[in-house]
């Protein structure tokens, strides 16, 4: 039965091989001088005036187009191997007939389905796993500048795309196509269903699930000169928007609003840009360093709701464990469902 | 004698059509049997239930004594070709050999490669690119290889050319005669099983119509020709299959096992066709499916 | 060796066919005592008929004495049907070409020449009934 899987998947492997060579080739020759750039940049920078806000916000602007390349290699391969591995496993067999002969042979479906899902899943898995692994080491100079353009550590995209949940995509990509493959017999419809599960399932994960897998930090901090983001007053009326970042440059930002003195959420600060502290006097800073005075006497401060970066590793395993839960759920209902006679 | 398959009451519903209805049979081992019947007469599903492929929606099915699919044993003892002859279109010949070998534990390799040897069929062929008729003898050979007591083959000269046809049964035959084999192999025409076959089922409409031996369905079957009379007026003892008349004559075939005495009645033989055909004419006792009561087979002149 | 053929047009079963050849084959002499018939496979494998119906065949013929089954072996032939007359078959044969080759000579076509052949078999028979 293992040598018929293998012989049955020998194609897709070499293909998957050979994609995953390129890949390992391009990131090994360009990798060493990609962090050797960023470390003799961050060297040059610290010692510099104004520190190194400027050299990491130009090096991720620099290596923005590569840094999105591989980004979308690693999201991607999941899903192509529910597609191409996953659906097909079962329909090929049913469309072709061939089912009526090699579940004649003297092997029971169980076993015949038992050795197809733990080889090619390992292989899914393993797959996922080189990739994102490869990726991980590849990107980690841009990713440690990538939180200056909204790619914190902790955000969907960056998160879902390092690190061991692609594992747990692949494998669960993997179950989910051949279950949909089972039910629905027919190849190139169980590819767009299981392309449209999935895809319901990762955009749920981050939306709905990852912000409770522990309970998120809440902290209201000052509005200050260091982490001030937006800062703008209201055309016509006399009023300021402003907001602030939370000190984990790495967190996933859940919400954040401004609130005043009682803690009610407020959308403006009724400050006028013409007369009072905040209007223009002397030198800009110094009339930020007097409007943002104004603001902390009055009361107002910026609450932030985010996972704080420190919890990466273990949102991955605990996201990683849900997927394997759910492909472990799937196989099981596949081995239930396979009994019941297909003809 | 033991049977090799038995089944009773056996059926298979699909949604609200029943394609196998009320099926009871006790096939003896050792035959060649025949499966006849029109296409979508429920061959295929009673086939499918024999290996296992299908799971009855009514009454059992026992072969060789154990539960269709039931174990790796079970599934040894069962070789199965189905319709059109599904074959791995990748892989090539001796992939398919090295399939049987490594996914059975009972393989004959040496009967395998001199049966491929000797129909000439290349072992590095892929075979999708071999003809229907060496697909199917690759079919049967590895249905063979595995040395299975019971071999079922589902329609399996219906796409071949005569000649493809008359060697895969030459082939069939001679396995069939070396290994002792008990085959059960279907076909929706007559002429295909005539030479081969010493057991008939016929199976029309989703019911058995008769089975038995041949040559006890020969001798028993006989056909009456003779004046103008009522089919109903005939001896208990002598049932009537099918039933013809013109205004002055009547022709019957009828079924009996005591000899016909009466001398207005011309009696001949029938050849295995005209048997088969007579029953396919046969009503259906339609309490089951609530379907109009069809006639018996009236010819008016 | 002998080679079996089957006619399914002919009125016999396949098993009173092969029964007839084999008689047939003793009579004219081509098979004599000591010949092996076929083995089962190997009729089965030209014929592509039912294993049962060859040894049914050979059965029946074991039972008239004329052959015998060796296990393991084969059946062999152990009693002949030609007799003395098997001698006059030459002679009778080239006196039959003769007639043939007048009867030619006298315009008959092929049709003509069996019917003639054929009444006069029949009522010759007739004859020698009553």
């Amino acid at each position: 039965m293992i040598w018929l899987t293998w012989r049955q998947f020998r194609a897709a492997a070499a293909m998957m091989l050979a994609a995953l060579a390129a890949l390992a080739v391009v990131l090994a020759l360009t990798g060493p001088g990609l962090a050797h750039d960023y470390a003799t940049g961050i060297a040059a920078c610290t010692t510099q005036l104004g520190g190194c806000s400027d050299f990491v916000r130009r090096f991720f602007n620099d290596h923005q187009g590569p840094f999105l390349a591989v980004t979308a290699v690693v999201l991607v391969l999941p899903a192509l191997i529910g597609l191409f591995w996953g659906a097909p496993l079962i329909t090929r067999e049913l469309e072709a007939g061939t089912h009526r002969l090699v579940w004649n042979q003297s092997v029971t479906r169980t076993r015949w389905l038992a050795v197809k899902l733990a080889l090619v899943g390992l292989a899914a898995m393993t797959a996922a796993g080189l990739g994102s692994l490869a990726v991980t080491w590849w990107s980690s100079p841009i990713d440690k500048a990538a939180h200056t353009f909204n790619f914190p550590k902790m955000s969907p995209l960056l998160f879902d795309t390092r690190g061991i949940v692609p594992i747990g995509y692949a494998a669960f990509a993997f179950a989910l196509g051949v279950t949909v493959g089972m039910l629905v017999r027919r190849t190139l419809p169980a590819m767009a269903i299981t392309l449209a599960v999935f895809v319901a399932v990762q955009l749920a994960m981050p939306l709905l699930v990852r912000p409770h897998l522990l309970p998120p930090t809440r902290s209201t901090i000052q509005i200050t000169e260091s982490n001030v983001e937006d800062f703008q007053f209201q055309l016509g009326a006399d009023r300021l928007r402003v907001s602030a970042k939370a000190a984990d440059t790495g967190a996933w930002v859940l919400s954040s609003h401004t609130v005043d003195a009682s803690g009610h959420t407020v959308d403006t600060i009724p400050l006028s840009p013409s007369s009072g502290p905040c209007a223009p006097s002397g030198r800009p800073e110094q009339t930020l360093s007097a409007c943002l005075a104004e603001i902390k006497r009055l009361g107002y401060r910026q609450q932030v709701t985010y996972q704080p970066s420190s919890r990466y590793w273990p949102f991955q395993w605990y996201e990683t464990g849900i997927y394997a839960a759910l492909t472990l759920g799937l196989a099981g209902f596949c081995f239930r469902r396979i009994r019941r006679r297909l003809s | 004698m033991t049977a090799v398959i038995q089944a009773r009451g056996l059926g298979k519903r699909y949604g609200r059509r029943w394609a196998l209805s009320d099926c009871t049979l006790a096939i003896p081992a050792g035959r060649v049997v025949g499966l006849v019947g029109p296409n979508g007469a429920g061959k295929t599903t009673l086939l499918h239930l024999t290996v296992g492929l299908l799971a009855p929606t009514s009454g059992s099915i026992e072969v060789l004594g154990g539960r269709p699919a039931g174990s790796p044993a079970q599934l040894a003892k069962v070789g199965f070709v189905a319709q059109d002859s599904p074959t791995y279109a990748g892989l090539s010949v001796a992939d398919h050999l090295r399939l049987g070998a490594r996914l059975n534990p009972g393989w004959d390799d040496a009967l395998a490669r001199d049966r491929i040897g000797r129909l000439g069929l290349d072992p590095a062929r892929r075979a999708g690119k071999l003809s229907g008729g060496q697909r199917a003898q690759l079919a049967l050979t590895v249905g063979i290889a595995k040395r299975p007591e019971l071999l079922i083959l589902d329609e399996p000269v219906a796409a071949l050319d005569p000649l493809a046809r008359r060697e895969f049964l030459q082939g069939l035959m001679e396995a069939v005669a070396e290994h002792e084999l008990s085959v059960v192999l279907s076909s929706h025409l007559v002429s295909d099983l005539e030479r081969a076959c010493d057991y008939l089922i016929v199976l029309v409409d989703s019911r058995v119509r008769v089975a038995g031996a041949v040559e006890e369905l020969l001798a028993s079957h006989h056909r009456l020709s003779g004046p103008r009379r009522d089919p109903a007026r005939l001896p208990a003892d002598q049932h009537v299959v099918a039933a013809s008349h013109t205004d002055r004559q009547t022709t019957l075939i009828v079924r009996t096992d005591a000899p016909i005495l009466d001398p207005a009645w011309t009696v001949s033989q029938l050849g295995l066709e005209d048997l088969v055909l007579a029953y396919m004419g046969k009503p259906t006792h339609t309490a089951h499916t609530g379907r109009n009561h069809r006639p018996t087979l009236e010819v008016q002149r | 060796m002998i080679e079996f053929h089957l006619d399914t047009r002919s009125g016999l079963s396949p098993y009173q066919q092969l029964v007839r050849q084999v008689r047939q084959a003793l009579r004219l002499g081509l098979l004599r005592e000591g010949d092996q018939l076929p083995t089962v496979k190997d009729v089965v494998a030209q014929l592509a008929i039912n294993p049962n119906t060859v040894l049914k065949a050979y059965r029946e013929l074991e039972h008239e004495g004329l052959v015998a089954a060796r296990p393991g072996v084969g059946t062999f032939v152990t009693a002949t049907l030609a007799d003395a007359s098997l001698a006059a078959h030459g002679l009778l044969r080239q006196e039959l070409r003769r007639w043939l080759a007048k009867a030619r000579r006298a315009g008959l076509d092929e049709e003509s020449i069996e019917a003639l052949f054929m009444t006069t078999f029949r009522t010759a028979a007739e004859e020698d009934i009553a």
